[in-house]
């Protein structure tokens, strides 16, 4: 069993897919339960598609999708802020034009500046191509979101609970809700290469609704997330390279599965609190 | 005469000088005069849409006026922020996140500067003093889902103590409970003010204010009256806040009601 476990380590391509799939999991599960209990899910997918302009002109610059991350975040982050708060046709509404006019821009771009990049990659991630630079920016990133989650953790709660009552309070809700649309843009970025532009949402979302699902408090939830999101995306890497599927959908699925089971055991650890209560 | 009467009579807290905010063209308060003095116990009423949040809003620092003055304890709103505890309605919060009593009421400890990494005792000590002001301290490791509209009031009523400011806003405190819980929170509130806290209280009950309020404020975009409710709140008053369905409160007993019969 362990022979098989180590087996990938073999090369020195799935040690580093291996490192940037922990990263990948770890910094989207962590904003996970954020975005879900504050219903920023599709807030998140629009900065996904977002990324696609941004991407053309840079590779046609001549960086790689790593490199541009930060910026790239940075920049789609305020843009959405910005956009969304001064719009007034409805945020959700806002985002949805954002959604599909930058992603369609995108995909003019690539064409117009005959851009040499694989849009299957892009759309789907393809952890296997990552190169040392990659692993490095990416495993920065992770640390960069943990450290600034943990020290403003008890702004960002106040804030995501209760935004009227943190502005009464003096606390700076404007930094708060950039910091936050700024960390799940790196997050979102910065794991394109893993599961790519359509299946970085699945990262994000599905791990940290089946941590809420067998959870009663959110920093629990925001642990178990965790767990879940590393556990997908290490064990969607393992059965990519021995059963040869696509890395991202495999780390996808296995996120469901997670998800299904979590699910699962909800219901039944309900039906077994009525049934205890009906008894008594 | 006890302490809290000579402090209200001395110190007024918040001034209201012709304060005027619109949306856009419309108006939402117009002229709004009033003195409240420090240790009152106050009920704001009024129709929807006759302004009491907006007031609340302007207190605590969070819309700008179009015209006019505010001041809280001599400074404007925006440099009073977090000199005041605000309660917003309920349904401004995000009640998705699974949260602890304990978490919601470490919110009225947090400001700017919190680093979250660090753990103090302190805070745990004024966390347990503040639930055991409001009779929740058993609850303190219970998710906020579990409690009761009335119990949840006083969870925020107790983050709201541990900011430990003089002032109190409590927007809609006896919407969606029932009336034992009502009582409880009206007994919780005199015990707060008792300590010397202001508090202002919007609410849509205007039956028997003489007996629970210091003063009311009867809004109605503009201030339609401000002063002891035995005095202010005649048939007219409610008339012009409530205008046609003035005759809906018939039946509720008003202090001035059998001078005008």
């Amino acid at each position: 069993m362990i022979e098989i476990l180590l087996e990938p380590f073999k090369y020195d391509f799935m040690i580093r897919s291996l490192i940037t799939a922990f990263a990948s999991g770890a910094m989207l599960s962590t904003l996970g339960p954020f975005t879900i209990n504050r219903n920023m899910g599709f807030m998140a997918d629009a900065m996904a598609h977002a990324t696609l302009p941004i991407i053309a002109v840079g590779v046609f610059l001549g960086f790689s999708i790593s490199e541009l991350g930060v910026p790239a975040a940075i920049l789609i982050a305020i843009f959405l802020g910005v956009i969304i708060k001064n719009t007034n046709v409805g945020e959700d509404t806002a985002i949805g034009i954002i959604f599909s006019s930058f992603f369609a821009l995108g995909f003019v771009l690539i064409s117009l500046l005959n851009v040499t990049i694989n849009l299957e990659d892009l759309l789907f991630g393809q952890i296997l191509a990552v190169n040392t630079t990659d692993v490095y920016i990416v495993v920065f990133l992770l640390i960069l979101v943990v450290t600034l989650v943990l020290v403003f953790f008890k702004q960002l709660l106040f804030y995501s609970f209760d935004p009227v009552g943190a502005e009464v309070k003096g606390l700076n809700t404007t930094f708060l809700n950039y910091l936050f649309l700024i960390l799940l843009s790196i997050a979102i970025v910065g794991s394109l290469q893993t599961v790519g532009i359509i299946l970085v949402l699945s990262m994000l979302i599905i791990p940290a609704a089946a941590a809420k699902l067998v959870t009663n408090t959110f920093v629990t939830s925001i642990k178990v997330s965790i767990v879940f999101g590393v556990i997908s995306s290490i064990t969607g890497l393992y059965l990519s390279y021995f059963l040869n599927l696509p890395s991202g959908p495999s780390m996808s699925l296995v996120a469901t599965a997670i998800f299904v089971v979590a699910f699962i055991s909800n219901k039944i650890r309900k039906k077994g609190s009525l049934a205890t209560v009906t008894v008594s | 005469m006890d302490t809290k009467e000579v402090n209200s009579a001395s110190t007024p807290l918040i001034i209201s000088d012709g304060c005027c905010v619109h949306f856009g063209n419309a108006p939402a308060l117009e002229s709004v005069n009033f003195s409240i003095n420090k240790g009152k116990k106050v009920a704001v009423v009024g129709p929807n849409g006759g302004g009491k949040s907006t007031l609340f809003n302007a207190i605590a620092g969070l819309i700008p006026l179009t015209e006019g003055s505010l001041t809280i304890k001599g400074k404007s709103p925006e440099d009073a922020k977090g000199t005041v505890s605000y309660v917003p309605q309920k349904d401004l919060m995000n009640w998705n996140f699974p949260l602890s009593v304990k978490q919601v009421v470490e919110m009225g400890l947090t400001n700017r500067n919190t680093i979250s990494i660090f753990k103090r005792k302190k805070i745990n000590k004024k966390i347990e003093e503040a639930l055991e002001s409001v009779g929740l301290l058993q609850k303190i490791n219970e998710n906020i889902k579990s409690l009761s509209g009335g119990q949840l009031q006083r969870v925020l009523i107790a983050r709201a103590l541990a900011q430990d400011s003089d002032i109190l806003l409590l927007d809609e405190a006896f919407s969606a409970v029932d009336v034992g819980a009502q009582e409880d929170i009206m007994q919780l509130i005199n015990n707060i003010n008792l300590d010397g806290k202001t508090i202002l209280i919007a609410t849509h009950d205007v039956n028997n204010l003489e007996d629970k309020f210091d003063e009311v404020l009867c809004l109605n975009k503009h201030c339609c009256a401000y002063g002891d409710p035995s005095e202010v709140l005649t048939p007219e008053v409610v008339e012009e806040m409530y205008g046609s369905h003035s005759n809906l409160l018939n039946n509720l007993h008003l202090p001035n009601s059998n001078k005008n019969d």
